[in-house]
């Protein structure tokens, strides 16, 4: 029988505002079954976003949502985690809110290492305004505010993430739909910040102009670039030069931050 | 039983103030002259069961306390001119989402770093319209470390009551100056708490556009439903539909319109028999009463209206003022260049003349300054 995702869905809020060939859709379907499989309470759960594309996802599940602004998914999760410790909360964006105009509020939860699950929808481009470039467009690559090609450096969002104190550093791929529900449950069973950076596809705002003939040939490049962590360490730096490794890329156990504050102060709520 | 009495520094009143009411959250970010609210929740938090978190910005401080009040907490946060504007994109998400949290602005000298350590009173149209868009807003304004408690208390009850963002609208001298201060007990002054449904969560609305004030059940509490900066319908969910748009950004201003007597409240100092007023709050209005004290005992009939709540605007009382007193002038000292006078002219259409006295000097506009003006109506 047929997986039903409607049991998690507001589906009188459905059709999505996703163009044909996004790849959020996976996406959303592989978070579903890794909440689902936690067997999680729906009531004790609350996913927050910021603004773009991937930001509509809360609207679609059937938890406590929350659609902020620009960037500040994490900083709202932060004042509600500490209100509430009890409740499991996810915030996702994509790499325009999570590592341009939300990027200080990203990093400073990773150095907190509060417990909330960061997903990070990387498609490499500002889909909602019209594919302007994002600190994750690859160098070269055009967008409507790079028409001569886009003269930056790019993030890596997994460094990042380390760098900044994350406990919890995986990717994965809207082509990798197991993969990326496995990566997600993790994430969630994660006590920590954990984050999951899930490269996705924007056909209509990346793909066109940078030769993707259709939304099929970006999950194909997905699956041609992705190497699993077991088989990418046995690689050499030069035959990974170009690929994309997948899987959990750091794990480490330290204390969160709501414990670590609660000890420090001498609080103890029972919670 | 004896009162307990403090000599206290007006932002520490504030914080106290904000423990009384059930605050359980702040999140902070420090800057001048407000740090010392932030340094004593940090303190005093924990000692009540809360939490306290200074963020790495203000934008993430302000989200933090819209976060916390929606996982059910009562949340502040203070901050000063240029953490205030910072604070201003989320203050209009809150706004819209009618989340209750309170803000304190502690005004010093702007614009932009300006005079850090100097007081002002130069926020109070950034108070009113610093995030875009049509909104509801309120602004309470204390003038003695008494009222930084007392109007703290108020402020959460109008949030909680209203579901509005509330501003704590103080300046540097009131909040850096110390006073006695009563420490009302548990009980005496009253404390609110936010609407809770009494239907079960299938048939709950957060944003029923046909009633004022909605329940607001917490994160986690069963009642799921979906929040959004987006305009949105009665079930929380996006619309682009102009008359829905309309229709709420109308009610969520109509909403503190219509309860004005319950949300504006003004102090009317020797007001009965005056001709001329003087119009100020905060520090300012310190000296207007003295001004008007000593005005009285030269025989000028004028009176003090001193506004604790400056948003919204306490159109009805100094419109009644004018007209039933006949009213010659009107005396609006300001720390700033010009921000109420302008308020003032609009309530008085033209019936009296208003004067503005601005003054930028970082110290309080002084008594004698003010007697000089009422003299010129005299």
């Amino acid at each position: 029988m047929a997986y039903d995702y409607s049991r998690f869905l507001r589906n009188e809020k459905l059709p999505h505002i996703w163009c044909p060939g996004c790849t959020y859709g996976i996406v959303l379907k592989s978070f579903i079954r890794a909440i689902d499989s936690l067997g999680w309470d729906k009531n004790e759960i609350v996913v927050a976003s910021g603004i773009g594309c991937c930001s509509r996802l809360p609207g679609y599940v059937d938890f406590n949502t929350l659609h902020t602004t620009h960037g500040r998914s994490i900083a709202f999760a932060t004042g509600v985690k500490i209100a509430n410790p009890k409740l499991k909360v996810i915030a996702l964006g994509g790499d325009g809110d999570m590592t341009a105009i939300g990027g200080n509020h990203f990093i400073h939860a990773c150095r907190r290492n509060i417990d909330i699950t960061v997903l990070v929808f990387n498609n490499n481009i500002y889909g909602m305004t019209g594919a302007q470039y994002s600190p994750t467009t690859p160098k070269g690559a055009w967008a409507t505010t790079a028409p001569y090609g886009m003269p930056e450096n790019n993030f890596d969002v997994v460094n990042l993430a380390i760098g900044a104190g994350a406990s919890f550093v995986a990717r994965s791929t809207a082509y990798h739909a197991t993969h990326c529900e496995k990566m997600i449950k993790e994430a969630l069973l994660h006590k920590g910040l954990s984050v999951v950076e899930i490269i996705n596809a924007c056909p209509t705002g990346f793909g066109r102009k940078n030769k993707f003939k259709s939304p099929t040939s970006m999950l194909l490049w997905m699956k041609d670039k992705a190497v699993q962590k077991a088989k990418a360490d046995k690689m050499s730096p030069e035959e990974l030069a170009d690929k994309l490794v997948i899987g959990v890329l750091h794990k480490e156990e330290k204390p969160e931050y709501v414990e670590s504050y609660d000890a420090t102060v001498g609080l103890n709520k029972g919670e | 039983m004896a009162k307990n009495v403090q000599f206290m520094m007006g932002n520490h009143a504030v914080a106290e103030g904000a423990l009384y009411a059930g605050c359980r959250f702040y999140g902070g970010y420090p800057i001048t002259p407000s740090t010392e609210i932030a340094e004593r929740m940090a303190e005093r938090l924990p000692q009540v069961g809360g939490r306290f978190i200074q963020m790495e910005d203000e934008i993430a401080a302000m989200a933090s306390v819209i976060g916390a009040s929606l996982a059910g907490a009562k949340a502040l946060t203070a901050t000063s001119g240029p953490g205030f504007s910072l604070k201003q994109e989320n203050l209009g998400f809150a706004a819209l989402c009618e989340i209750p949290v309170v803000i304190v602005d502690v005004m010093r000298g702007g614009p932009s770093t300006g005079m850090p350590t100097g007081p002002s009173q130069s926020d109070v149209m950034q108070a009113k319209w610093g995030t875009h868009g049509d909104h509801p807003i309120i602004a309470v304004t204390p003038a003695s470390v008494q009222e930084q408690f007392n109007e703290t208390v108020r402020a959460f009850n109008l949030a909680e009551k209203y579901r509005c963002p509330v501003l704590v609208l103080t300046d540097a001298i009131i909040g850096q100056m110390m006073e006695s201060l009563v420490i009302p007990e548990p009980g005496e002054l009253e404390v609110i708490d936010r609407l809770q449904p009494d239907c079960p969560p299938e048939e709950y609305l957060p944003y029923d556009m046909d009633k004022d004030i909605n329940p607001m059940p917490a994160f986690g509490s069963g009642y799921r439903y979906h929040v959004t900066g987006l305009h949105h319908d009665e079930t929380g969910f996006p619309t682009n539909d102009p008359v829905l748009h309309t229709k709420n950004t109308k009610r969520l201003i109509e909403k503190l319109e219509k309860n004005y007597d319950d949300i504006v409240k003004v102090e009317e100092f020797y007001c009965d028999d005056a001709d001329i007023l003087v119009f100020a709050i905060g520090v300012t209005a310190r000296s207007a009463k003295d001004a008007v004290l000593q005005a009285r005992e030269q025989g000028i009939k004028v009176g003090l209206v001193r506004p604790l709540t400056i948003w919204p605007f306490p159109d009805k009382h100094l419109d009644k003022l004018i007209s039933a007193n006949n009213v010659k002038g009107i005396v609006v000292p300001e720390m700033n260049l010009g921000q109420m006078k302008f308020e003032v002219e609009r309530v008085a259409k033209g019936r009296c003349e208003v004067e503005g006295l601005y003054s930028l000097m970082l110290d309080p506009i002084l008594p004698s300054e003010i007697l000089e003006k009422i003299r010129r109506f005299a």
